[in-house]
């Protein structure tokens, strides 16, 4: 199959079979690290800048030992300590990166729209690893992989995502993804955390967290951020939790066989107690290791690793 | 100066008929329908050309004083004068702002000394647009503002709504409104809706605008007073409007030329130059917009020229200023106006002369004996796009770059003298 994308920056242009291109090559991928010497030389000599303007554990850990685990070479660069401070923006940031030849650009960025901006006007290969409210594509595939990895299908799997779906590039990315491997996506929230629009998404929505709850194959939780309190989305984390929280008691009244995930960082004890990811229906920690294969396999695709690859 | 074999078109006296305009100093002093020998050797032949009373944009920012790096007088006189705009009503959210008479004083001066176009100023509501205490709306009016207006810092309490409405009448002054209740538009960038949560971008529900329409309204009925509101961008306001006018309440109101022209479909770029307050919205509010002109319950297309330096847009959506520069493409969009939505022509173009000129209280926006000599001359069928270099204003963020247009202006005459000729 011929890989003809230049930048990934929503779910929405990729298309079902491009997905599945990506996860047979994560999957061939997955075996390297567990080798003593976890390291091939496909992407030697190609350069991978990580520009995270925004906070991040495991996405941009996740990017960086995957370029290394592909041989390429890492630059990181994050807004503070660099010319960001000073005021210069992302966009004059960029042109003076790309004088660098760099082959690859992983893009975090705290507002929306400008992995699709470098991708309009940068030669190299954009990868948005998260931009404000809008898309975090490499989440979405390391979440629908995660899925199909545990049942071994996707199609007609109840995935009920639950949380501040208003703020969540998390959700929307899965939903775009999701609706593509022929999963049914409940989405639950408070009515102030449901962004408008949301009823042509093509997921159901409801506020009755325990009634959606039981048919759920996949409970996924988002992050809930204590700063949407003073911002009036809802009154405080006490009602939260109990309305929307999945707490022992929830995890209990789940499916049998039906799986946790959360995309991290989990705030416990507001959206997520220790029993729920410490129960066996975790596979929150599988959502990481999956994620480094993920994006090993994205970067083998986008810095042409092969162009062709069958 | 003899305007030769034009077609003469003034919605002030019903004209729309070929004939000469001689001009005598600043002042028109005949017109002759079917045309007449030229008594003068200063003559312009508008064969095949419309000839109309130069523009006036009642509402545009000028930037000067204080932020002269966006627009100053002087480009922004250059700018309305290739627009074929004569007079320019210029807000007051400058720094200092105007709210004093000094303010005014200067820029009246620095106009005149530009000697292009007119410009008068807008005077502030209140001191410093903070909302809190009346301007010195006599003292500014001594000096020659047209107008009263917070724009760009919405009156958001009613009381002093009530208070700058009844002292702003007592010296003749009308209020122009902005209609924003800043909580509800928070920290939106874009029209509020599915396509905002597409992009990801926050939104500004309709409902932010539609509630401040409805209070001005509502505080004109009950005052008495006349309320202009300013451009209106959503079905909703031009419901609320349409039934206050029914009712008899003094209400105007204008809507700008990329509410008319552009919908929020334009804001999938990301692209910076279609930020502005209010937001590009849905094709429905356009439609009813342009209803809105052919029924006569929008009053006046203006501008709301607002420009921003390359480097305040050059950046994220999120993070960019609002506005949009608009001078040069008024005429052109009015003509758009007409020619793609079936609006009639001498409406179309009340809406940039007379109107806004009646609704101040202004002279000029006509084509009759005494009256002021602005004029614009137009080539129908001339054919064109929009470049950047094209552009006079200091600030290039359009959204009509690389748009096409049919009608060109080919020259503006301002008391009596060429300000513009198309190609020198």
């Amino acid at each position: 199959m011929i890989w003809t994308h230049k930048d990934l920056i929503g779910m929405d242009a990729l298309g079902r079979d491009d997905i599945e291109n990506i996860f047979d090559i994560a999957t061939s991928f997955k075996e390297i690290s567990t080798r003593e010497i976890k390291k091939i030389p496909t992407l030697r000599g190609k350069t991978v800048v990580l520009l995270f303007y925004e906070p991040s554990t495991r996405t941009r850990m996740s990017f960086e030992i995957a370029a290394k685990r592909l041989s390429a070479d890492t630059v990181s660069l994050s807004a503070s300590g660099s010319s960001f401070e000073k005021g210069e923006t992302i966009l004059d940031a960029a042109r003076n990166i790309m004088t660098m030849a760099p082959d690859c650009i992983v893009i975090r960025y705290p507002h929306a729209g400008i992995p699709e901006l470098l991708a309009r006007t940068l030669p190299c290969s954009i990868i948005n690893a998260g931009d404000g409210f809008h898309e975090h594509p490499t989440q979405a595939l390391l979440d629908i992989y995660s899925m199909r990895d545990h049942f071994g299908y996707t199609q007609g799997l109840n995935v009920l995502i639950a949380g501040d779906i208003m703020h969540s590039r998390v959700a929307k990315s899965n939903v775009y993804g999701l609706k593509k491997f022929g999963a049914n996506v409940t989405l639950v929230a408070p009515k102030t955390l449901l962004p408008p629009g949301i009823d042509k998404w093509g997921a159901d929505v409801c506020t009755d967290f325990d009634s959606a709850l039981p048919d759920a194959d996949v409970v996924m939780m988002l992050r809930i951020q204590k700063e949407r309190i003073e911002q009036q989305f809802f009154s405080g984390e006490r009602e939260y939790a109990l309305f929307y929280g999945l707490d022992k008691s929830r995890v209990e009244k789940m499916k049998e066989g039906a799986i946790i995930m959360h995309p991290g960082p989990v705030n416990r004890g507001v959206e997520i107690t220790y029993d729920a990811t410490e129960s066996a229906r975790s596979v929150i920690l599988d959502q990481v290791e999956n994620g480094l294969a993920i994006r090993m396999a994205l970067l083998y695709l986008f810095l042409g690793g092969g162009k062709r690859v069958d | 100066m003899w305007i030769k074999g034009g077609r003469i078109l003034d919605p002030a006296t019903n004209t729309d008929a070929i004939g000469d305009v001689c001009i005598e100093g600043a002042e028109i002093a005949s017109i002759y329908p079917g045309g007449k020998t030229a008594e003068t050797n200063d003559v312009i032949d508008a064969t095949g050309f419309w000839v109309m009373p130069g523009l006036i944009d009642m509402h545009a920012h000028l930037r000067d004083p204080g932020f002269e790096y966006k627009e100053d007088i002087y480009t922004g006189s250059l700018a309305a004068a290739a627009g074929g705009i004569t007079t320019v009503i210029a807000m007051a959210n400058t720094d200092p702002v105007n709210d004093s008479p000094a303010v005014t004083e200067y820029i009246i001066g620095k106009a005149k000394e530009v000697g292009l176009v007119r410009i008068l100023p807008v005077g502030a509501a209140t001191k410093g647009q903070k909302g809190k205490e009346l301007a010195e709306m006599g003292l500014m009016k001594a000096e020659g503002i047209a107008g009263i207006s917070d724009d760009g810092a919405p009156i958001e309490d009613a009381f002093m709504l009530r208070k700058i409405l009844e002292y702003a009448a007592t010296f003749g002054l009308r209020v122009i409104s902005h209609p924003e209740d800043k909580s509800l538009s928070a920290s939106g960038v874009m029209n509020e809706g599915e396509l905002s949560t597409r992009l990801g971008l926050s939104g500004i529900p309709k409902a932010a605008e539609e509630v401040m329409v409805a209070r001005d309204v509502i505080v004109s009925e009950f005052t008495g007073l006349p309320v202009h509101i300013t451009h209106i961008s959503t079905k909703g306001s031009m419901d609320i409007v349409k039934r206050a006018k029914e009712k008899g309440i003094p209400v105007s109101c204008d809507a700008t030329p990329h509410h008319l022209l552009l919908t929020e479909e334009r804001v999938s770029s990301y692209d910076t130059n279609t930020k502005m307050y209010p937001p590009l919205r849905e094709d429905q509010d356009r439609g009813a917009l342009i209803e809105g002109i052919k029924t006569s319950v929008i009053d006046v297309i203006a501008t709301d020229h607002a420009p921003h330096a390359r480097d305040e847009k050059d950046r994220d959506f999120d993070l960019a200023p609002f506005g949009v520069i608009g001078l040069q493409t008024l005429l052109p969009a009015v003509i758009k106006l007409h020619l793609e939505q079936d609006i009639d022509l001498m409406k179309a173009v009340s809406c940039v002369t007379i109107n806004p000129a009646r609704i101040l209280g202004i002279d000029g926006g006509t084509i009759c004996p005494g009256a002021r000599a602005d004029i614009t001359i137009v080539d129908p069928n001339a054919v064109w796009t929009l470049t950047g270099d094209m552009i006079k204003s200091k600030s290039k963020n359009s959204p009509f770059i690389g748009s096409a247009f049919k009608g060109k202006v080919v020259y503006t005459i301002a008391r009596g003298r060429k300000v513009y000729e198309d190609g020198s």
